[in-house]
């Protein structure tokens, strides 16, 4: 594995995100600005301003044109990004569910805001869970680092694959948050992404397509049915572009998801994003100070669900927690955990899962939230029926 | 670069159109406004279409009678998506991945409903950002691809679905907004209104945007046979009357200034572009209703010879 040559510098999140850009160099970028994904939007434009990109930046006057165009821009041939948070991917929504239809690489800075009402600018995955059916692959990141490496990754995986990528970082928790970080030459990331080659065009005038058309009851569903074997095939071209990430770069992401002490793990929590980074520490605490059989699971890609990934690490799992920053609505508890249970469900072993919703609308997440979760995790253990399959972890009750 | 078409007979030969076998009604006029622009110009086209008429009917998989580049992507963003169809063109021929003189034009087709309404704020938008590109507006009134209702084109008095004439109400009661001069006031680099019936001067128009540096607009009547429900060979008689009454004035915008490119001599009254359309048929016996938008088309009409008295187009 050759390590390409790295240098070390302190950026916040979407310092991150938006250097990953100005290094991959997109033909088209469309955005709109938003809190707290704003930055990214400045940032680039600043290293179009400057010449240091020769992107086609296009400042449009709302999210849903800004999706809108990514589609027009990326049926055109050309490699696109974009980013949002919250009521911006909201507004795209409509917008989402065509792009990854059409198998359009487009690769999005998604960082995670709640959704209103009521209004509130701070992190929880309510907006990119909303999104979680439209066919998208969604990348869920911990650290700096990571939103760095993963945007990086992130186009790579849409091009093999023919969808389209979120890469999220925590509200303010990531994306405000400077951290020190490696990052790689521009050139080295140009080189590993090469060019785009796109199957078919709009531009190709010789070749005259129809994207888009009307599709009735008689080849409906076997179109739909081809994107949802992409969305199959999908899990493929994310491990080839993780490996060939690593075999470029010297570096190796998590691919799927990241265990933590999970070996031999009675009691397990599941988290995505940057709250990982506190549970692991009372993971650690538990483990090495009371003894505990703990362990933790981070869920880095969450779409498409990598549902035999689970069963092979969550299988021997006696007691499972599962923690969404994002509540269905459904009297259930989060995406997360039904999706799990659903997941797990058909194992002859299998845990029994209680789902936990914490940090909503940016709630600092402290260590005793994970210190909760694992109690009542033991107290159901100890025989314990809960009066919900749901529990309200950090909030006035 | 366009191709010449001074008789019927040329247009006749002209290729560049809908391939045949296409749902449109009988009588819908917008396939002929679609060869009229297509022929305008031998450039290669990329065409945007919002969702509507046009679209579904023009597409059905496995069919489509587009013989150029055509993309759907959904009913409000025809303008958004192709800015970005012109953005990636401008940026893979800066990066040398289209050939520097390989020369691509792009037009957006929506109706009243895409573009009047929930197609505004996109419109608006991709106008202000200066983007190259033609947005032809198939005008017919109304809602027509859900089954005839009002938009705010609709004009005062029509029966729509969602208008409808009732023993209290007769029919819609706004005027329509004027989109053209919402249009003008982008400031686009060229803007007109148009009507099949004058073949040659819409095909003029469609060469003049197409050559202007900058965003264009032309606003082209397309009366839809079961909404204004009249008989379906009069369609192009209808946007004739339309033009003749002054109801549909032909005019142009560029450079600051208006030219109003035909003046009836001999006006006819606003009666005989009604009475054939059904949907005015609970106003024809109201003669204060019919004056009424008559008094209207004299006042717009007015405005438009003063704004051009004031602001001559200057080439």
């Amino acid at each position: 594995m050759a390590k390409r040559k790295t240098t070390r510098m302190a950026l916040t999140g979407n310092e991150a995100m938006a250097f990953a850009m100005k290094q991959i160099n997109p033909d088209v970028v469309a955005a709109y600005p938003i809190t707290p994904a704003t930055q990214i939007v400045e940032l680039f434009s600043k290293y179009v301003a400057d010449g240091e990109v020769d992107t086609e930046f296009v400042p449009v006057e709302s999210e849903h044109s800004a999706m809108s165009a990514c589609v027009g821009a990326s049926a055109a041939g050309a490699r696109v990004m974009t980013g949002t948070a919250s009521q911006g991917l909201a507004l795209m929504h409509e917008i989402l569910y065509i792009a990854s239809a059409l198998r359009l690489p487009i690769t999005m800075c998604v960082v995670n805001r709640t959704l209103s009402a009521p209004i509130n600018i701070h992190c929880d995955h309510s907006d990119t869970m909303g999104s979680r059916d439209a066919g998208w692959i969604q990348i869920y990141t911990e650290n700096v680092q990571e939103a760095y490496a993963s945007t990086i990754v992130g186009v790579k995986t849409a091009e093999k694959a023919n969808l389209p990528v979120m890469v999220t970082t925590d509200g303010f928790v990531l994306s405000h948050s400077m951290e020190s970080l490696d990052v790689f030459d521009d050139q080295d990331v140009r080189e590993f992404l090469g060019q785009r080659k796109p199957l078919y065009n709009v531009l190709d005038v010789d070749n005259p397509i129809t994207v888009g058309p009307l599709d009735l009851q008689d080849y409906f569903f076997e179109h739909k049915r081809g994107q949802i074997e992409a969305i199959f095939e999908a899990k493929k071209h994310i491990y080839d572009a993780h490996r060939e990430f690593a075999e470029f770069f010297g570096i190796e992401l998590p691919v799927f998801m990241e265990p933590y002490r999970l070996d031999d793990a009675e009691y397990a929590i599941v988290v995505l994003g940057s709250s990982a980074g506190t549970g692991k520490e009372v993971i650690d605490n538990l483990r090495d100070e009371k003894g505990m059989k703990v362990g933790l699971l981070r869920l880095r890609i969450f779409r498409p669900f990598p549902y035999e990934e689970l069963q092979q690490v969550l299988g021997k799992v006696k007691y499972l927690a599962v923690m969404d920053r994002a509540d269905s609505l459904n009297t259930m508890g989060g995406p997360v955990a039904t999706e799990i249970a659903r997941a797990l469900y058909h194992l002859s072993e299998r845990p029994i899962i209680h789902s936990f919703v914490y940090g909503l609308g940016g709630r600092d997440v402290p260590p005793e939230n994970f210190y909760e979760v694992i109690e009542k995790m033991q107290w159901i253990a100890a025989g314990n029926t809960p009066d919900r399959m749901v529990t309200y972890v950090g909030v006035r009750e | 670069m366009a191709q010449k078409a001074k008789t019927l007979r040329d247009l006749a030969r002209m290729k560049r159109a809908l391939a045949p076998g296409h749902r449109a009604c009988a009588g819908c006029p917008f396939p002929v406004i679609v060869k009229l622009v297509m022929s305008a110009t031998d450039y290669p086209l990329v065409v945007a279409n919002a969702t509507g008429c046009m679209e579904v009917t023009t597409t059905i998989f496995p069919y489509t009678a587009w013989p150029v580049n055509w993309i759907h992507n959904a009913f409000e963003n025809a303008a958004a998506t192709i800015s970005g169809v012109e953005a990636a063109y401008k940026a893979l021929k800066r990066k040398g991945k289209i050939p520097a003189d390989k020369e691509i034009k792009f037009v957006a087709f929506g109706g009243d409903g895409g573009t009047y309404d929930i197609g505004l704020q996109a419109l608006s938008g991709a106008l202000e950002r200066g983007h190259n590109f033609l947005y032809i507006l198939y005008n017919n009134e109304g809602y027509m691809n859900t089954g005839i209702q009002r938009s705010s084109a609709t004009p005062k008095y029509a029966s729509t679905t969602t208008s409808p004439a009732g023993k209290v109400i007769p029919g819609k009661l706004q005027w329509r907004k004027e989109i053209t001069d919402i249009i003008i006031a982008h400031n686009p680099a060229y803007a007109a209104q148009a009507s099949p019936a004058f073949w040659s001067d819409l095909i003029r128009k469609v060469q003049k945007a197409l050559e202007a540096d900058g965003p264009s607009f032309i606003n082209v009547i397309s009366p839809c046979q079961p909404g204004w429900n009249y008989p379906p060979d009069l369609s192009i008689e209808l946007t004739k009357l339309a033009v003749e009454t002054k109801y549909w004035p032909l005019y142009e915008y560029k450079n600051g200034g208006w030219k109003v490119n035909y003046k009836p001599r001999k006006p006819i009254p606003i009666i005989e572009f009604l009475k054939p359309q059904r949907r005015y048929k609970h106003i024809l016996n109201r003669p204060e209703l019919i004056e009424e938008i008559q008094q209207e088309i004299e006042r717009r009409w007015e405005r438009l010879l003063k704004l051009e008295e004031a602001f001559p187009l200057k080439e």
